[in-house]
Formats: structure tokens, C-alpha cells, sequence
């Protein structure tokens, strides 16, 4: 073996013509050192440029660029403001932590914060908890209308985000359709007030509004799904329920995760839905960021509270895709 | 085999809109028998496997698994395991969660669980890889997991979807010789689904050959080779010679023919019976003709012209012109007297078995 090695290798020190008597250069010494193969600089760049990473990175990188310089960028503003202080107009450039002591210990400011994610947490279980069964049904019995289903499932779309909270105001409304068609039916003799104007009008029009937005990963999810994976294991005594236990949650939990990001993550911020059906319950910390960029001229009170609510929220994201992990390895 | 009936198929029909997959099949299949349904892809024989594992149902007719009839009975309560052709292992458990996964609906205790899932492992030699997952495994390896979970579930019948179809021609064979040793060994019925001729015959008890949803034939290896019922059988089986004849005539359980170029011959029906002798075919194995090296005599004796010639290493092919016929007949003969290195367009002699012609109808 390593007789033929050194013929076959030229970097071994022994070069052969393979030819007998015409052996140019011999070099049996074991001590001699292999010479490395010398590089310059430009070379090695050329030929990273020329290998599939090199390619892959060239092609992204224009995108890449200003995808970082207008991500970048608001992020370095808002850090460097939250560090900051502001007195009426002028801004004040020393160094303070005092902007994050307000935002971490103000209760007014800790209870919106606790508030925004117990509204995008549940907003965002309620809707993958509505959207998996569409999702569900789409992918396993919408045969060869899938297509129109998930057409008619992104329709909603096409009216602005207002106007969908809007009409969810119509529906809850005190003289909204719920009401006035529950008195119709004798069911109550008065409107309910408890329908709109609280954190429940608030996660009723967020699920709405992200349901699309769910329903789409966890079509492809379930899309993705070996179907013959589904035979076997009703092959292997498994019902129904125990298949889609062991087998469909499991393996959809990616899915999963991607839908409760796409939805948490976004809602957690949102301040339109709360001014509008919130009421004064349903404020919400993005509606105190606002008010701290706007009226309250105090930009760097709004920036530690957005960096705050920025970690926080990627801390229980994190923490959330973790535990569905783990279930993934529980579900056997 | 005359064991007693594990797998009875009545008169079952499945249609697929309009399309009639499968038109009234009937067999039996007997308690620990190696049964294969063999035929080309389209034929109807997944169609009818899946229907024996409850993942189809019959249009009409009934299927009965060991004397119940299993009408209605959905895949996880019927006494088969599949091996599925994809082998639809599951990604996100390892090798052993893979076998136990039947198990654990069973409640056997985690010891006795872990006995029997160690004891398929041991039984696909797969010993080393119980950790390994399910998304980790080479193509011999996931059919070998496939087979262990479906035997740690101790069937009574294994149903095997093209199982051996995904791996390469080395590793099939090692593979139809373990099945076939492993099914002697625990006795169950297996029914295997194949399009491989050479599979089918190497290891069933029995084949049933299917075309376009029916059953042209259910006989042993042996007879569907050497007595095929139709003549699409016999030219998916191998290659076959086929003649026609004007004078055939039918003589009690004998034929007699001429042939043109060939001569008169004579062969028993094997319990065929040929209801119109006009359209049946005669036919001859191109092993069951040979050559008449020079010097050599024989008869009967046939003379023709070297037409082509195709080498295949142990044996080479020759087709040959029957002389003054329009009649091609194709030779198969082993290379150890030089049949590979017969020149196209020479002269050649052949003779035959006079036993060896067989007839089908057409």
C-alpha cells in the first residue's frame, strides 16, 4: 500500500515517469521535508470565489448588503438613542442606564410588557390551534383544489389590515352583529359590553388577522408529511388519534414552531389593534412605545423600551421553541 | 402446498372511477406459504396486496384472513404487516423506537419490549444500529428495519411491497436469499408483490402472474416456467420462442404440428386445454434448443443462418434465420464451446428436446 501511495502521490517527494531507468528524480530520503504548496493571497481568494460557498456568497451579497444595512442600521439607532437622554428637544449623548431602570421597574411599563406577551403568547397558540386543523384539512383532503383553498383562505388579505379590524369592531360592537343577533334569538335581553373594548377583542382580531399567516407553514409542514409514513404506523395497530399523536404532530412540530414565531413575534409589537379594540385594557407596551416616540417627545425612554420588549420577547420565543422540541422527542 | 387456507380472495373487484383495476380475482393462499404476485407495474398487484393490509377495499367481492372475513376492518386491527416499498421508516425515531413502535400499543412491559425488540434486531442482524435514527440509514438498512418492525409484530402474514426493489443488484440477492431463509424459519405466510421474474421464481412457494388487474396464471415456480398458461406469461417469464402452426390438432391429452422449417413435432398439453386450435401458439424455451457443433450429429436437425449475436458473459444469444423461412428462432448456449464467437451470417445446425415444445393460447 504504501509503495503505491508514493507513485501515486507527487507531493510524497518521489516523482516517477513509471517507466524503469527513466526515473528523473529520486528522492528515498523519509527525512526530506514535503515542501508545501506556496499561495499568495489574491490566488486563494480567487479560488474561494470560484468554489460553491464562494458562489452562493456572491450571489447573495447584494441583497445581503442593504438586508443588513436597513436592519442594521434602525437597530444600532434605537440601541445607541436607549442609551441616551433626552431633555424637551435636545438630546443628551452621556452615557445612562436610567432609561432602562424606568422600562424594567416602572410598573406601569412591567405590567403592559407582561400584558403584550401573555396577548401575543396566546394570540399566537389560539391561532395555530385554529389554523392546524385547516391546514390539516387542506393538505390531506384538498385534493386537487388545493390550490383554491389556499386562495380562498389568503382572500381576507386583499382588504387592509384597518378594515379587518374594523369589521371585527362591526362583529363585537355594543350594537355590533354578535349582540343584535343573540337579542334577535332571545339568548340575551341586553348587548354585552364584555364583548369588545378588552384584551378578548384584542386576541380575537390578532387570531383572525395572523390566521393566514399560520395556516400557510403549516400547510407546508403537513405537505411535507410521508404519507406511507401514516399507513405504517396504522399498520403497526395505531388509530387516528395515536397517528396523528406519534406521527402528524411530531413531525409537523417545525410547522408549528415557524407558525407561533410568524405570529408571536409581530403581534407582541402590534399598537394598531389595541388602540382600536383594545379599549384601556387592552393597551398593549407598543402602544407606550408609540406614545414615547410621538406625543411624549421622550425617544430614549421608547428605545429601552423597545430594546427591553426586543430581548424579552426573543428570551420566550426561544424558550418556547425549546420546549416543542423537547415534546417532539416526547411524542414517540 | 396443501396447508390450510390463510388468505382467501372471492371474487374481488376494485374500480377507480371507471377504470377497473382489478376484475374478479380469486385465490387462495395457504398458511405458511411463500406467495408472490408478479407482473409488470400497472398490473393491479399493489392494488391487491393493499387490499389484503386494509389500506383498500374492494369494490366488490370479499377478502378472509384466516377464515374472517375482514370487510370493514381497518389496517390496524387486521393480523398482517407491511413492509412498504418506500419501507416508510420514521424519520424521527431511532432504530429500536422504529421496531418497538407496534409493540408499545401492547403494553408487553418494558422487559419483555426490550427482548423482543433486541431479538429483531439480532434476527435483521442490525445489533449494532439500535440507536441509530431512522433518517441515518442506508437503503439495505432501512429494508431491514422495515422487515423488523413488521416481524416484532409476529403476524400471521407479512406483506412485502416491491421490498427488495430499491437496493442494487448485489445486495437483492443476498436479501431474496435471507427473506426466503427467514421465512422457512418462522412459518408465516409471506404474500410479496414483485415485477422480478428471476425473484418470484427464486422464492415463492407459488406465483400468481397478473396482466391489466387479472390473474392470467397461479402455479408453482417450476410450472410457471416450463408450462406457462398464456402466452403473455410465458413472454414475461423469461424468453420464449413462439411458432405458429396451421396444422395443430388436439389428441386426447397430446398435440401434434407443423412446423414450417421445423417439422413435425408433438408435445403433451399439461392439463391445458385448447379450445380453439387455430389460435393457439406453440412455443420453445431458447435453452431447449442447442447447437450442432461440426462433426456432431443429431436429429431431429434444423438449418439456419446466424442473424445476431449478443454476449452476456456465462451464455451468449443467437438469433437465428430458419433457412428458406421467414421465422427467426432465438438460442441461448453457454460459452464453453465458443457459441460467443460464431460469426453473424454463418451457417449453424440446431436440434432440439423433443419433449420441449409446449402450447399456449394465444
Amino acid at each position: 500500500m504504501r509503495s503505491f501511495r508514493s507513485q501515486q502521490d507527487p507531493e510524497c517527494g518521489i516523482v516517477t515517469t513509471g517507466i524503469p531507468g527513466q526515473i528523473e528524480e529520486l528522492n528515498l530520503d523519509p527525512s526530506a521535508p514535503i515542501l508545501p504548496v506556496q499561495r499568495t493571497g489574491r490566488e486563494s481568494i480567487s479560488r474561494f470565489l470560484r468554489s460553491e460557498t464562494g458562489k452562493g456568497w456572491l450571489t447573495i451579497s447584494p441583497p445581503l448588503l442593504y438586508a443588513m444595512l436597513l436592519l442594521i442600521g434602525p437597530i444600532i439607532v434605537i440601541v445607541a438613542n436607549s442609551f441616551w437622554s433626552q431633555d424637551y428637544l435636545t438630546i443628551d449623548r452621556t452615557f445612562t442606564l436610567e432609561n432602562y431602570r424606568a422600562a424594567l421597574t416602572e410598573p406601569i411599563y412591567r405590567d403592559l410588557l407582561m400584558r403584550s406577551l401573555f396577548i401575543s403568547v396566546t394570540v399566537a397558540f389560539v391561532t395555530v390551534v385554529l389554523a392546524y386543523p385547516i391546514a390539516w384539512f387542506v393538505s390531506f383532503y384538498g385534493g386537487r383544489y388545493k390550490g383554491l383553498w389556499l386562495f380562498i383562505i389568503t382572500v381576507p388579505f386583499w382588504s387592509g389590515y384597518l378594515l379587518r379590524i374594523l369589521s371585527w369592531k362591526v362583529i363585537l360592537g355594543y350594537k355590533g352583529v354578535l349582540n343584535t343577533g343573540l337579542m334577535h334569538l332571545g339568548v340575551i335581553t341586553e348587548p354585552l359590553s364584555s364583548l369588545i373594548y378588552n384584551v378578548n377583542a384584542v386576541i380575537i382580531t390578532l387570531a383572525h388577522s395572523w390566521a393566514a399567516f399560520a395556516i400557510l407553514p403549516l400547510f407546508v409542514s403537513l405537505e411535507k408529511l410521508d404519507r406511507s409514513l401514516l399507513e405504517a404506523a396504522a399498520d403497526l395497530g395505531d388509530g387516528p388519534v395515536r397517528r396523528f399523536l406519534r406521527i402528524t404532530l411530531p413531525l409537523t412540530i417545525p410547522g408549528i414552531i415557524a407558525a407561533l414565531m410568524i405570529v408571536m413575534i409581530p403581534t407582541v409589537g402590534d399598537y394598531v389593534t389595541p388602540k382600536l379594540v383594545g379599549g384601556k385594557d387592552g393597551v398593549m407596551i407598543a402602544n407606550a412605545i408609540q406614545v414615547q416616540f410621538g406625543r411624549a417627545s421622550n425617544w430614549p425612554l421608547g428605545a429601552a423600551l423597545a430594546v427591553s420588549t426586543m430581548i424579552i420577547v426573543s428570551l420566550v420565543a426561544g424558550t418556547i421553541v425549546l420546549a416543542l422540541a423537547g415534546l417532539k422527542r416526547l411524542l414517540k | 402446498m396443501t396447508t390450510s387456507p390463510m388468505i382467501e380472495i372471492r371474487n374481488v373487484d376494485k374500480n377507480f372511477g371507471t377504470f377497473r383495476a382489478l376484475d374478479t380475482l380469486n385465490a387462495t393462499i395457504g398458511e405458511g406459504e411463500f406467495f408472490s404476485l408478479l407482473g409488470p407495474s400497472g398490473c393491479g398487484k399493489t392494488t391487491l396486496l393493499r387490499m389484503i393490509g386494509g389500506f383498500d377495499d374492494p369494490s366488490s367481492g370479499e377478502i378472509l384472513i384466516g377464515g374472517r372475513s375482514m370487510a370493514g376492518i381497518p389496517p390496524n386491527l387486521r393480523p398482517t404487516n407491511m413492509v412498504f416499498q418506500s419501507y416508510a421508516i420514521f424519520p424521527h425515531l431511532n432504530v429500536a423506537e422504529n421496531i418497538a413502535y407496534g409493540l408499545k400499543r401492547l403494553r408487553l412491559g418494558r422487559a419483555e419490549e426490550e427482548k423482543r425488540v433486541k431479538e429483531a434486531l439480532d434476527q435483521v442482524e442490525l445489533s449494532e444500529l439500535g440507536p441509530r435514527m431512522g433518517n441515518q440509514l442506508s437503503g439495505g438498512q432501512r429494508q431491514r428495519v422495515a422487515l423488523a418492525r413488521a416481524l416484532v409484530m409476529r403476524p400471521k402474514v407479512l406483506l412485502l411491497d416491491e421490498p427488495l426493489s430499491a437496493l442494487d443488484k448485489n445486495l437483492r440477492e443476498q436479501m431474496q436469499v435471507e427473506l426466503r431463509h427467514l421465512q422457512r424459519q418462522i412459518g408465516i405466510t409471506f404474500v410479496l408483490v414483485t415485477h422480478d421474474q428471476y425473484e418470484a421464481l427464486s422464492m415463492s412457494d407459488r406465483i400468481a402472474v397478473m396482466f391489466g388487474g387479472q390473474i392470467a396464471q397461479i402455479a408453482e415456480p417450476k410450472e410457471i416456467y416450463q408450462n406457462p398458461a398464456t402466452r403473455q406469461v410465458a413472454d414475461f417469464l423469461g424468453g420464449m420462442n413462439f411458432l405458429t402452426s396451421s396444422h395443430l390438432s388436439v389428441n386426447g391429452k397430446n398435440f401434434a404440428a407443423t412446423l414450417p422449417g421445423i417439422g413435425d413435432i408433438t408435445g403433451h398439453l399439461a392439463g391445458k386445454t385448447i379450445s380453439d386450435p387455430a389460435k393457439a401458439i406453440i412455443g420453445i424455451r431458447p435453452e431447449r434448443l442447442r447447437i450442432v457443433w461440426e462433426g456432431e450429429t443429431a436429429d431431429p436437425i434444423v438449418t439456419g443462418k446466424v442473424a445476431d449475436r449478443n454476449y452476456f458473459g456465462e451464455v451468449t444469444s443467437l438469433a437465428v434465420n430458419i433457412e428458406g423461412q421467414n421465422q427467426h428462432l432465438s438460442i441461448v448456449e453457454t460459452n464453453d464451446f465458443g457459441a460467443d464467437d460464431i460469426p453473424v451470417g454463418s451457417d449453424i445446425r440446431i436440434t432440439y428436446d423433443r419433449d420441449a415444445f409446449i402450447v399456449m393460447q394465444g
